[in-house]
């Protein structure tokens, strides 16, 4: 038993193959579909009210497209279930392009898939392609979504009160750092004496210690209330019921606040999903690395919700129309809050620096460890 | 630290333990009962997660909460029931069947539950005893959920019930003796099944408790294995159901350690104060089992002790 495995889908394949040789032979499927077919695999559910959600909006507007075909398989864990049900896209639907969205089916499962599927190709949702040692028919695609929560924090930092904002967030990786810093830096930028206190859950999703950490927040006296977590859901609601003010995150969560919702940070995959299908059905190569801002369209804010002042409105806006302009958001230098500087210049949003931060900035209540 | 950090401490501790520990106490207090009848349900995680799912499924059609909880319950004693019935059958593992009941009732909660991730079905209310406090924190804190006083209710009864009562003999002699009870005329497997599927009801309005009050939504991640380590709170318990309560209330408080010492800005080694119910629970039971009367009040039917 070392190399030689039959998936249950192959053997169907297969069989079904066999079959179609023995009548004419002509039956078998063809390498590229008329239309463009893509898969795409979630880690959870696809009404997460979080990141599933919003890779899954995208989804369903590409479904509109003419000649453009959808298949979706949720809930798929990150281990060997993830190969299995990207290797059925393949071979039972025709996938053109297989879209894998959680930080684990990259290694080894996507890139293996790649390996043994040079003809079909394989995106995935974070930064981890490497040119020197993935194959071609691989890649990366992500959104700077820091600067949606920069919007967040300049809308927050005029809707509070009591100068205090609460973040609740999973685990201090980069990627959630950087949404707090951001966070952090747009809510000084209106409010000079706001400050962002950070509870870490210390994973994705724990719906009951997210309630908690809310509660503890707000109990400390922060009066908005945003997070870093798979599906803010629960964050959101119980900041509403406790009648403090929200920002979101990832997809929109205005319909679970209809009091305290100001606006929230969230992806725009549509973008890159659209020039996916579009590149394909014209026959050319996609790219390797995609990735951007609000300068190209890969994020957004939600609509405002009534927590919204007009200030927060305006100012919002107007900050929305810089980072199209490609304003910088880390304009140095700053300190982190134990004192050390960190950020020595202003760096330009898509500096690779930015991409180590492994610092909490000045005005941040919150430690790494 | 000052006074305000340790007010503020003190209490999130509170509220923590008013606002976590029902789910811990409702599966706590039915793995009690079916323990202490001589088996094992390990189960429990399922039926709470299917619990959570059926009472938000039924408060959203019907438009009532409290039906929902009640639905909740009946699922799980359906769930309940399958143990109790197949594990009577000869050489069933009820560890092992434990186990499948659990997939089982996470995997029916998924799949029944995908259509009610999204919609927002009318919740339980609480009853607030903070409102003497001016201070809005001690308010919040106080909000208590008639089910946390139920569930404490369920306590007191299941401990006099046991001591007093013939129902509760049987249970016990079920669980320490089949032989004897099986010489006095009693169905052991009856007694067991009826154990089982009650236990199985309380579990499922623990359910009810997590979907429909607090954190107060449905997802598939909402139960994260409280139902597992309500099922460890029974040993940590020593089958007893008042000592099953303080349990869970203790888990309830020690949960909030973690987010509460973040939110007062002690920000250092939260992972460490996060795992806080953990240690703690490890310390007492370490502490406790070296008495003399540990192993006496374990069910001897057990399939773990056996």
């Amino acid at each position: 038993m070392t190399d030689f495995r039959v998936s249950r889908r192959h053997f169907l394949h297969g069989a079904s193959a066999l079959g179609a040789v023995g009548l004419l032979g002509a039956t078998s499927r063809p390498a590229l579909a008329a239309g463009v077919t893509i898969g795409i695999v979630y880690v959870g559910p696809r009404d997460d009210f979080g990141w599933n959600q919003a890779h899954a909006v995208a989804i369903k507007a590409l479904k509109s497209l003419p000649g453009v075909k959808a298949v979706e398989e949720e809930n798929v864990a990150e281990t060997d279930a993830c190969a299995k049900a990207m290797e059925s896209m393949v071979n039972l639907d025709g996938a053109n392009i297989v879209l894998g969205t959680s930080f684990g089916y990259f290694t080894p499962f996507m890139a293996d898939l790649a390996k043994k599927y040079p003809k079909v190709e394989f995106r995935h949702a974070a930064p981890l392609w490497d040119a020197t040692k993935h194959p071609k028919n691989l890649g990366s695609y992500f959104g700077y979504l820091n600067q949606a929560h920069y919007v967040d924090g300049i809308a927050a930092g005029l809707s509070t009160k009591s100068n205090k904002l609460g973040f609740v967030a999973a685990k201090p990786i980069s990627s959630v750092l950087s949404n707090i810093n951001s966070f952090l830096l747009g809510a000084r930028k209106v409010n000079p004496n706001a400050t962002v206190q950070v509870i870490f859950t210390g994973d994705w999703s724990l719906p009951v210690r997210e309630a908690e950490a809310t509660n503890a927040l707000i109990d400390a006296g922060c009066d908005v209330i945003t997070c870093h977590v798979d599906g803010p859901k629960v964050v959101i609601e119980t900041a509403e019921k406790r009648g403090a003010k929200t920002c979101g995150h990832n997809a929109s969560q205005a319909p679970l606040a209809p009091k305290g919702f100001i606006t929230g940070a969230e992806y725009k995959w549509e973008t890159i999903y659209k020039s996916y299908a579009e590149k394909l059905a014209k026959g050319e190569p996609l790219p390797n690395m995609l990735s951007g801002g609000y300068d190209s369209d890969m994020v957004m804010n939600t609509a405002f919700g009534a927590g919204a002042s007009d200030e927060a409105r305006k100012a919002a806006t107007a900050a929305i129309a810089d980072l199209k302009a490609k304003k910088p958001i880390y304009v140095g230098p700053l300190k982190d809050n134990t004192g050390k500087l960190v950020i020595e210049k202003t760096y330009d949003n898509y500096d690779p620096y930015l991409d180590q931060m492994n610092y909490l900035l000045e005005g941040v209540v919150g430690s790494l460890t | 630290m000052s006074e305000g950090l340790v007010q503020t401490v003190l209490i999130a501790l509170l509220g923590g333990a008013l606002r976590v520990s029902t789910p811990f106490m409702f599966v706590a207090l039915g793995e009690c009962l079916t323990e202490k009848s001589g088996r094992v349900n390990l189960g429990l995680e399922g039926t709470l997660v299917l619990g959570a799912m059926t009472a938000y499924a039924i408060s959203f059609h019907s438009g009532s909460p409290w039906l929902g909880v009640l639905a909740a319950g009946c699922a799980g004693a359906a769930l309940g029931a399958i143990h109790g019935f197949v594990c009577k059958l000869p050489r069933v593992n009820d560890i092992a069947f434990g186990i499948a009941m659990m997939l089982l009732g996470t995997g029916l909660a998924f799949f029944f539950g995908k259509a009610y991730i999204q919609p927002s079905a009318p919740r339980l209310d609480a009853i607030s005893l903070g409102g003497w406090s001016s201070d809005p924190r001690i308010a919040s804190a106080l909000q208590v959920h008639p089910l946390l006083l139920v569930g404490i209710l369920v306590a007191l009864a299941m401990w006099w019930a046991f001591a007093n009562t013939r129902w509760g003999l049987l249970v016990r002699m079920s669980g320490d003796s089949a032989q004897s009870a099986r010489a006095m005329g009693v169905s052991v497997d009856l007694v067991r099944f009826l154990a089982t599927a009650a236990g199985g009801f309380l579990a499922g309005i623990g359910g009810a408790f997590l979907s429909l009050y607090y954190p107060g939504s449905w997802n598939q991640g909402l139960s994260s294995g409280q139902g597992l380590m309500a099922v460890a709170l029974v040993i940590f318990a020593r089958w007893n159901p008042l000592r099953c309560v303080a349990a869970a209330l203790l888990f309830g408080a020690t949960g909030a350690i973690g987010p509460a010492l973040q939110s007062v800005g002690i920000t250092q080694g939260y992972y460490f104060f996060n795992a806080a119910p953990y240690i703690l629970t490890l310390v007492i039971m370490i502490g406790s089992a070296g008495s003399q009367k540990a192993g006496r009040d374990v069910p001897g039917e057990l399939s773990i002790t056996k």
